[in-house]
């Protein structure tokens, strides 16, 4: 009884013995020398592998920059330049400095402003309605409201607000991409966040002519071309019956902001504008309101949103809020008239946080 | 022994034949009409005319470009108002030629009498060649222009033409109502295109449903016997293509090939009518008959409506109440598509009109799927939708690809005979869109 035990523990020990020394000469043999930049490399990304990147994942972007060894088109947006100057030293090279940039929806057409035609009850996947119609407000080019960008974000920075049936973009977006991707109809775009947050695009893509597009939307883009013969600086593309404002080149002075008829260039986190006195500045005869209404800008002050007052009366609200606080902190308001107003004050401690 | 059918599948939904032997009435011409031009299953016709031209009925107004495309005529005459992108039956705005009508003055050498014509005079070339110019498409709805059909490749013999008159989706009669009062005009289109074929033999295939057309269509042909007409059992979906091969000659079409793999080429009765009336009479297809039903219509009917005419022109004359309708449906419950606005216009694919009832038109709560295999039991193609429904909402393009995707004919029983009403078939059309996406990709590759 007590050789059996004996002899199990022996012979165990022997094949252990044995096994070892195999799998040392084999591991020797075999050995992978990696290089251990890709280890510190990987360390120091932020491991979402969300594929913003454009590689497979934080493992293969690491590999991928060290094999490389440069830093010539390699971005990781979820880090930002202050990662990629930290990567720089590991390097042994020198950062490229890039713009932040930020998610933004070219589309406006909320049910209020694109009002619904019919009822639709079927399944609502974007990339399935977009082949089926051309969605409940008529628009062709516009936001169907299914949610697609939503379902593929991974940094919970969207999500769909019922109010408006509309995508909205939170502060902590990272351009990734993924949304951009997901959408069928090319609605979403990355820009440069801009100085402080501010920004200004055109919030449609309608590529109809001007009665047709206004006819599904109230604020759609209509191709008047107020906008572009007001901008000095050549910064605003215009094809198609819609304008593009290249945020490479536009210097933010928002002129094309008040000449635009239909409010359909949207301008976030600005200062409240001075003020035009009580007259409702709504531009409807876009060329010589505009240049009256921003003469009169200069002079007086009031929060910009009474002048939009008439039909969004919420709005009025927030601004006075954003106007408190926007002292201190640059606040990202989602979308004018759209986000609900208590996800967005969750934001806005969010990001005084982040910035202190 | 039963009636012949096809093997796999199927199913029996509520026929609601409302419109049934309701002869087929003309309808008013409106003041203006809108002639899309995306009305045939593959590339779209390209104007070649501009404002202001003056055209007459049955004038060439748009020209096919590329091999899978049609030729569309004038269906009035008058002024053309504009050319411009307009609401089409799906809601997005495609190029179409408004016109402005003017009398009813028709192009010359068109026939628009109503005598019939038995003698065929032209060569097989030639109705080939006419099919082509009067821009013949297939009635059934899926409008496939037909001189396709005709230019069968070097080597390959159709054995047999079958004319598919089964009008197997509920509520339509128009196909019916053709077979009752144009039987001998009919017989003489069938006889038109076995002699641009070369084919021995045509089978009729009818649901037997329809014992009065199988009837008269029986005693029109008479004593010959190189065309039979078949009573088929009524089980939807009978008059899918790769169905009724099946159930007349129990032969099966291989994945993703085409009829005349086996020996088949198969035209509706409507396209019958169609090349008849373009062959013997020279008129172009610019009208077709389109059933207006549903139970909001107080007087559901069969009519034959030109090209271009709004759809609400016709639940108007059909005495449609707006009030109790829900819903508007361009094509048959089963296979048709419902439409956002009654401004669009009918097509040459615009079989039927179908008005649904308020409380009938809102989908029922999807619920989960309890596997009880219903779906898969009925499915004509031999697919398991619930699982192609799954994959493709995962969007694993492949394995919907080696699943045989393509496959499926879209007939929607899976959808009608599910007990969760779950969105099978709105799945896997996203499924099938993404896998031809894909496909296309590697072409271009």
């Amino acid at each position: 009884m007590e050789s059996a035990v004996l002899y199990a523990i022996l012979s165990m020990s022997a094949i252990g013995i044995g096994a070892a020394v195999i799998l040392y000469f084999v591991a020797q043999k075999f050995k992978v020398i990696e290089d251990p930049k890709i280890d510190l490399v990987d360390e120091a990304l932020p491991g979402a592998n969300c594929g913003g990147c454009g590689y497979a994942g934080c493992r293969a972007f690491a590999e991928g920059m060290v094999k490389a060894e440069s830093m010539d088109g390699f971005f990781c947006p979820v880090g930002g330049n202050d990662l990629m100057k930290s990567l720089a030293p590991i390097l042994g090279v020198e950062a490229q400095e890039k713009k932040p940039q930020i998610a933004v929806l070219r589309c406006n057409g909320s049910i209020k402003n694109s009002i619904p035609k019919f009822e639709y009850d079927g399944d609502n996947t974007c990339s399935f309605t977009t082949n089926l119609s051309a969605g409940v407000g008529g628009c062709q080019f516009g936001c169907l409201g299914g949610g697609e960008c939503v379902d593929a974000c991974d940094f919970d920075a969207m999500y769909m607000d019922p109010e408006t049936n509309l995508p909205v973009v939170k502060v902590n977006c990272v351009a990734c991409n993924a949304c951009v991707e997901a959408c069928p109809r090319d609605i979403l775009e990355l820009r440069n966040r801009g100085p402080k947050e501010k920004r200004i695009f055109v919030s449609c893509i309608n590529e109809e002519k001007g009665p047709l597009a206004k006819k599904n939307c109230s604020v759609a883009c209509i191709g008047c071309k107020a906008c572009v013969k007001v901008c000095k600086f050549d910064a605003i593309d215009f094809d198609n019956f819609l304008a593009y404002i290249n945020y490479e080149a536009c210097t933010l002075c928002r002129k094309c902001v008040e000449v635009c008829p239909t409010n359909a260039i949207h301008e976030l986190n600005f200062k409240p504008r001075k003020p035009k006195a009580e007259i409702p500045a709504k531009v409807v005869k876009p060329k010589v309101d505009g240049v009256e209404a921003s003469k009169v800008a200069a002079k007086t002050e009031a929060p910009k949103a009474e002048v939009k007052a008439e039909d969004a009366p919420k709005e009025e609200k927030k601004t006075e809020d954003i106007k408190d606080e926007a002292k201190a902190t640059p606040i990202v308001e989602d979308k004018k008239e759209t986000s609900s107003k208590e996800i967005v004050s969750d934001e806005k401690v969010e990001s005084i946080k982040d910035n202190k | 022994m039963g009636l012949l059918t096809f093997r796999i599948g199927g199913i029996h939904p509520p026929e609601n034949k409302l419109s049934k032997g309701m002869s087929i009435q003309g309808i008013e011409i409106p003041e203006q009409v809108v002639v899309p031009m995306n009305q045939n299953l593959g590339a779209p016709s390209h104007p070649i005319v501009k404002k202001g031209d003056e055209v007459k009925v049955g004038q060439l107004i748009a020209e096919a470009k590329g091999f899978i495309a049609a030729n569309i005529h004038s269906p009035v005459s008058g002024k053309i108002f504009k050319v411009e992108p307009r609401l089409d039956s799906t809601g997005f705005r495609k190029e179409s030629i408004i016109i402005n009508v003017e009398g009813d003055e028709w192009a010359d050498g068109i026939d628009n009498t109503d005598t019939l014509v038995k003698e065929i005079k032209l060569e097989a070339k030639e109705i080939t060649d006419r099919i082509k110019q009067c821009g013949i498409v297939g009635l059934g709805g899926a409008t496939f222009p037909s001189h396709v059909k005709y230019m069968v490749p070097e080597g390959k013999t159709p054995e047999f033409l079958i004319i598919n008159a089964v009008e197997c989706e509920p509520y339509l009669t128009s196909d019916h109502q053709l077979m009752l009062e144009k039987g001998a005009e009919i017989i003489v289109g069938i006889r038109i295109m076995m002699k641009a074929l070369g084919t021995k033999k045509t089978i009729i295939g009818i649901e037997n449903n329809k014992p009065d057309a199988i009837d008269s269509i029986r005693k029109l042909i008479g004593s010959d016997s190189d065309i039979i007409v078949e009573a088929l059992k009524v089980q939807y979906p009978q008059g899918g293509e790769k169905q009724l091969i099946d159930a007349l000659l129990k032969r099966q079409i291989p994945s993703g090939k085409l009829p005349l793999e086996v020996g088949c080429v198969v035209n509706n009765v409507g396209t019958a009518f169609a090349i008849y009336e373009a062959v013997q009479k020279n008129k172009p297809l610019i009208e077709r008959i389109v059933t207006v039903t549903g139970f909001p219509v107080k007087n559901p009917s069969n009519y034959r409506v030109r090209v271009g005419i709004p759809i609400s022109d016709l639940l108007e004359k059909a005495n449609c109440d707006m009030e109790a309708t829900g819903k508007i449906i361009n094509g048959g419950p089963m296979m048709g598509k419902s439409i956002p606005s009654t401004e669009a216009a009918v097509t040459k694919g615009t079989s039927g009109v179908l008005a649904i009832r308020k409380e009938e038109s809102k989908r029922a709560e999807v619920r989960n799927c309890i596997r009880c295999g219903k779906c898969t039991s009925v499915c004509p193609m031999g697919l398991e939708p619930h699982l192609l429904s799954i994959i493709a909402r995962q969007g694993e393009n492949e394995k919907c690809e080696q699943e045989l995707i393509m496959d499926c004919i879209e007939c929607g029983s899976c959808v009608y005979t599910c007990p969760s009403s779950r969105p099978l078939l709105d799945n896997i059309r996203l499924g099938k869109s993404n896998v031809s996406f894909m496909i296309r990709q590697r072409s271009v590759k």
